[in-house]
């Protein structure tokens, strides 16, 4: 059994996991902060 | 605290403490991931499997960690009343889950080289899996409250919400203490106030991963919040242009 394979899926799953919820929570709060800010410069 | 519980106040410090939390976070994490890959030496009895140490362990602390800071969350908000205890509520539950659901994972693929099974019903590995389940139930809820108005002004949160995110802590020390209360596959407390079991030369990276993983999951919570916030604020500028 190789044990690498264990690990580098491991590895693979938890890095590209945290990378993505990382991007989607700064994209949430880019683009709601944005329209926040536009609705304030329009009213 | 409640310093804080002005959301222009909070937003001042949450702005540029979101990058101060974030690049050392990710920074440390990388370096305490690479060391632990191509540095530290394999273990005597579970080979390169060890290695999965790393991730492991600051995910479970992360999973068990983010529900400490709901049920502390839900009660600042059912006591206290603090403004911004339930948007952090919210924004804690689906990173928390996520990190639950990645020690679940990654315990699994460790068990398999190792106990020579994906997955075993005992103490430990139940107790995390029913946090994992008290996550999707907390998000759940926070959800549907927030889609039915019940939780306006407290980031979405109904007061049955944040009742759940405190009766669910329960589930903390059950995890905490199930490999010494039952027999169990998963090793006991390797790392406790009293010191570790775990060699030094196998145990240093997991200080960088376990504060990057944190650091992280800061920002990411800190991101989380802020976006609440701001859709908070749409919302409520939305009411008063309809209102004309």
């Amino acid at each position: 059994m190789n044990q690498w394979a264990f690990v580098i899926g491991a590895y693979a799953l938890t890095l590209s996991g945290t990378g993505l919820i990382s991007l989607l929570s700064w994209r949430a709060m880019r683009g709601a902060e944005a329209r926040a800010q536009q609705l304030a410069d329009r009213s | 605290m409640h310093r804080f519980a002005n959301p222009a106040r909070f937003l001042k410090i949450a702005r540029p403490l979101t990058s101060w939390l974030f690049w050392p976070g990710l920074a440390l994490l990388l370096t305490g991931a690479a060391c632990g890959l191509f540095v530290t030496p394999a273990d005597y009895l579970q080979g390169d499997t060890v290695r999965i140490l790393y991730i492991h362990v600051p995910s479970a602390w992360l999973g068990m960690g983010g529900w400490t800071g709901i049920a502390i969350a839900a009660l600042m908000q059912l006591v206290w009343r603090h403004p911004l205890a339930a948007v952090a509520g919210r924004a804690i539950a689906t990173p928390g889950a996520f990190f639950t659901a990645i020690c679940l994972i990654t315990g699994s693929i460790w068990g398999r080289p190792t106990w020579g099974t994906w997955w075993e019903w005992d103490g430990r590995m139940t107790s995390m899996l029913v946090l994992f389940f008290l996550y999707l139930g907390y998000i759940a809820l926070a959800n549907a409250s927030a889609r039915h108005g019940q939780g306006q002004g407290a980031g979405g949160v109904s007061p049955v919400t944040a009742i759940f995110g405190l009766v669910g802590a329960i589930n903390i020390p059950i995890i905490n203490r199930s490999v010494v209360w039952w027999n169990s596959l998963h090793q006991g407390p390797s790392i406790t106030l009293r010191g570790s079991s775990i060699d030094a030369s196998l145990l240093w990276p997991l200080g960088f991963t376990l504060i990057g993983f944190t650091l992280l999951f800061a920002a990411i919570v800190l991101m989380r919040m802020r976006a609440i916030l701001a859709r908070n604020k749409i919302e409520a500028r939305m009411q008063r242009l309809a209102r004309g």
